[in-house]
């Protein structure tokens, strides 16, 4: 009955300390010293939050990069984030799979489709593509605006994030903020 | 396989290596009662809950603590849960976790596994996930490493009745240990863009016109002890593959390190309270070649085209990761992906930053393999080190048996009662695992939660068993978990490989405490040699192979045989 007693008036005592006291500490210093990141880097066009820099989102106009396919929900549901789960030996992987590649190819005929392209990220919400997979779209995105490939070209290539530090992690490209420079690009 | 792929394994093991000696020297030094910086604070934890810090305990005072205080917390999680529509901090109005799936994430995470039947995006408050889970990510670890030092005590201590006393060990894990580390590492995680807030969800309008839901909360201060307790339990859904929990290939680099880092500073620990710092490196050694194996293979098996799809660049490339990028992020590749995944599941972590489920069948296999072996390659923080211990005692045996003496493991001898408590911890773990497997794949409450159909939907079932008994917490995820049958098997899994394993465990270093030391003969086998670590690296692959062989090969081994013949299954 005591270790009972010592257990109960325990956790009660280290679940204040623990369970409220350090989140709310860790929660006031991240306010205090990095605020927007804290925040989850939101993205504000004319007073209007238009995303997450971290986010990303489903694009279906052909004026804009599409990101990978997205099993979050419907696609890109920030509050539905997960993968396809499918396996390699599904019937249905290889299925959604084809129909993709023959949407790309239309576009691009000829041209093997980058694998990032037509395969779903863990989260569903990937904010990025691979210099591959953003460079097969330049013709798609320039046909559609009117605007010389090469253009469109050197904007991905200006947006293309390397490894970090040099040799951490994958290079990438962050579709929100790619499309929101194309759109810049075009106001000028 | 790319250069820039191993080059990132390399230097992860060497900052490791680096940091794990003076972290490792500390928990001694912290753990032989030497340090008390923190006294006010401990003081007050003692004084509020009634704990005699003078009070040494006998291994079954200890067990019984132990379990008394999981239980207690266990039903407070629980209450927490059903009551999260009255409790502050649930900006989205969230209600009341149902009671089944309220009881098997209490169990869950009260016994450090992170098994999550539910889609926590729309589940749990900010408050649930503070008080009530975050919490469990703290004691379930300390929980686990005081246990491991009770070991520790037990080989070190000679005819000695006690093994020290839970509460002054786990409250010590937690406020020298635990907490500092937190508190930095959070906030280097926030520096890359974990999110800490408590703000509702944000709406965003998109430049197509869409709305979006971004959801948000306090996920650094949570994430950082998910990684460093190896718990695993992820804010949202989607884990550590979510970009607000894992943003940049540094804040995955920080949190593979955090999974590794006290588990790893154990071994040395364990050296240091022994007085052998060279055994202690001997097990380091093992764990090091079991786990550069396990990437090894996994990173070459998801580099691998696959087979069935045609028209798709696969290749590796100066502009892609290529390789099976199904369920994978394009900022991680396929290194970073195949090397998370080798972590968190040599330790008991359970973390994901990619979905297992859509491995290619070999790469899947060693996750499996992973937790099979026991979780024992630097393995669940305490629990990965006593876990590890056992399979010292069991080679300490067999090389005993080999040159015909008595075995002794550090100057105690290992007798019968020893080696049958640790076959006890060697035989419940299969027996649990592979008898509810068996009885899933023959009923059709196990069979409907599949995602996957053929061998990989046996998998999925295995890996489920497997992930729960072994405190992991990781999933092939496409099976549907929040069912009856599974809430129920799983939540009554994850407790017997929890405690039921601890007891043996602290009834063998009650025995080792109680045993008179015996200086080393000429006979004695020594435990701090490459060649005890070849032998320690033989037993645990062969009780592995042996145990769990006629399992793999009828899940991965034919999913993967039948792939590259172009069979398919839907």
């Amino acid at each position: 009955m005591r270790t009972l007693n010592i257990a109960i008036r325990y956790t009660i005592v280290t679940t204040i300390l623990l369970g409220i006291v350090y989140p709310l500490v860790v929660t006031g210093l991240a306010q205090l010293l990095m605020r927007d990141k804290a925040n989850g880097q939101l993205i504000v066009r004319d007073g209007q939050v238009v995303g997450s820099a971290l986010i990303g989102q489903g694009f279906t106009s052909p004026r804009y990069f599409h990101s990978r396919p997205s099993a979050a929900g419907n696609g890109y549901d920030a509050t539905s984030s997960g993968g396809s789960n499918l396996a390699q030996s599904n019937q249905a992987l290889v299925t959604r799979i084809d129909g993709d590649v023959a949407a790309w190819q239309k576009i691009n005929p000829g041209q093997p489709v980058p694998i990032g392209l037509v395969t779903t990220s863990a989260s569903g919400l990937d904010p990025d593509l691979s210099p591959a997979d953003a460079l097969y779209q330049v013709p798609m995105i320039a046909a559609a605006r009117h605007l010389p490939e090469a253009t469109v070209r050197s904007l991905v290539e200006s947006h293309i994030q390397g490894r970090q530090f040099g040799f951490l992690g994958e290079p990438r490209v962050n579709v929100l903020e790619l499309n929101l420079a194309l759109d810049d690009l075009q106001e000028k | 396989m790319t250069a820039n792929g191993w080059l990132q394994f390399v230097v992860y093991f060497i900052v490791l290596l680096v940091c794990i000696r003076p972290l490792g020297i500390y928990m001694a030094r912290l753990f032989n009662g030497e340090l008390h910086f923190l006294r006010p604070i401990e003081n007050l934890i003692y004084r509020a809950s009634g704990v005699r810090t003078d009070e040494e305990m006998n291994w079954r005072e200890y067990a019984g603590a132990m379990l008394i205080f999981s239980f207690v917390s266990l039903v407070l999680t629980y209450l927490i849960e059903r009551l999260q529509h009255v409790l502050p901090w649930n900006p989205q109005h969230l209600p009341a976790v149902g009671a089944l799936l309220a009881w098997n994430t209490a169990a869950s995470f009260t016994t450090n596994t992170n098994w999550q039947a539910y889609s926590n995006d729309v589940t749990m408050s900010y408050f649930t996930q503070m008080a009530g889970l975050a919490y469990h990510n703290f004691f379930s670890a300390a929980v686990g490493i005081a246990v491991a030092i009770a070991l520790v005590r037990g080989i070190a201590r000679r005819e000695s009745k006690t093994i020290g006393n839970f509460w002054v060990d786990a409250t010590r894990t937690c406020l020298y240990i635990l907490v500092p580390l937190c508190i930095v590492f959070a906030l280097a995680l926030v520096s890359q863009g974990v999110i800490q807030n408590l703000h509702p969800y944000t709406i965003a309008h998109t430049p197509e016109h869409q709305t979006q839901t971004i959801a948000q909360g306090p996920v650094a201060s949570q994430e950082v002890i998910k990684e460093l307790g190896t718990n695993g339990g992820g804010f949202f859904s989607a884990n550590s593959s979510h970009p607000f929990e894992n943003p940049t290939p540094f804040s995955n680099f920080i949190e593979m390190f955090l999974i590794f880092l006290i588990g790893g500073a154990l071994t040395v620990t364990l050296g240091r309270m022994t007085g052998s710092p060279g055994h202690g490196w001997a097990v380091f050694a093992c764990m090091s070649i079991l786990f550069a194996a396990g990437f090894a293979a996994c990173y070459w098996a998801e580099s691998q085209p696959n087979p069935a799809l045609h028209h798709v660049a696969q290749q590796t490339s100066s502009l892609q990761a290529g390789g099976n990028m199904e369920g994978k992020e394009t900022r991680f590749g396929i290194a970073h992906s195949a090397l998370f995944a080798t972590i968190t599941t040599d330790a008991s972590c359970g973390a994901v930053n990619s979905m297992h489920d859509s491995f290619t069948p070999l790469g899947g296999m060693i996750p499996l393999i992973n937790i099979m072996l026991g979780e024992i390659i630097f393995g669940g923080v305490g629990s990965g080190l006593y876990g590890m211990l056992i399979y010292v005692v069991l080679s300490v045996f067999i090389a005993g048996l080999m040159v015909g003496r008595t075995p002794e493991y550090l100057g105690k001898k290992i007798e019968s009662y020893d080696v049958k408590m640790t076959m006890l911890y060697v035989l419940i773990f299969p027996l649990v695992i592979l008898t509810l497997t068996a009885v899933s794949v023959l009923s059709h409450a196990g069979l409907s939660s599949l995602a996957n159909n053929g061998p990989h939907g046996f998998t999925e079932i295995l890996y489920a068993y497997v992930s729960t008994a072994g405190n992991n917490g990781s999933a092939f995820a496409g099976l549907n978990a929040n069912t009856p049958w599974y809430n129920v098997s799983t939540g009554f899994n994850v407790l017997v490989g929890r405690f039921l394993m601890m007891i043996p465990m602290l009834a063998l270093a009650g025995n080792l405490a109680r045993k008179k030391s015996i200086p080393p003969s000429p006979g004695t086998f020594p435990v701090n040699t490459p060649l005890f670590t070849i032998l320690l690296t033989g037993v645990i692959l062969i009780v592995g192979a042996l145990t769990f062989f006629p399992a793999l090969s009828l899940g991965p081994i034919l999913e993967h045989l039948l792939l590259q013949h172009g069979t398919l299954f839907s």
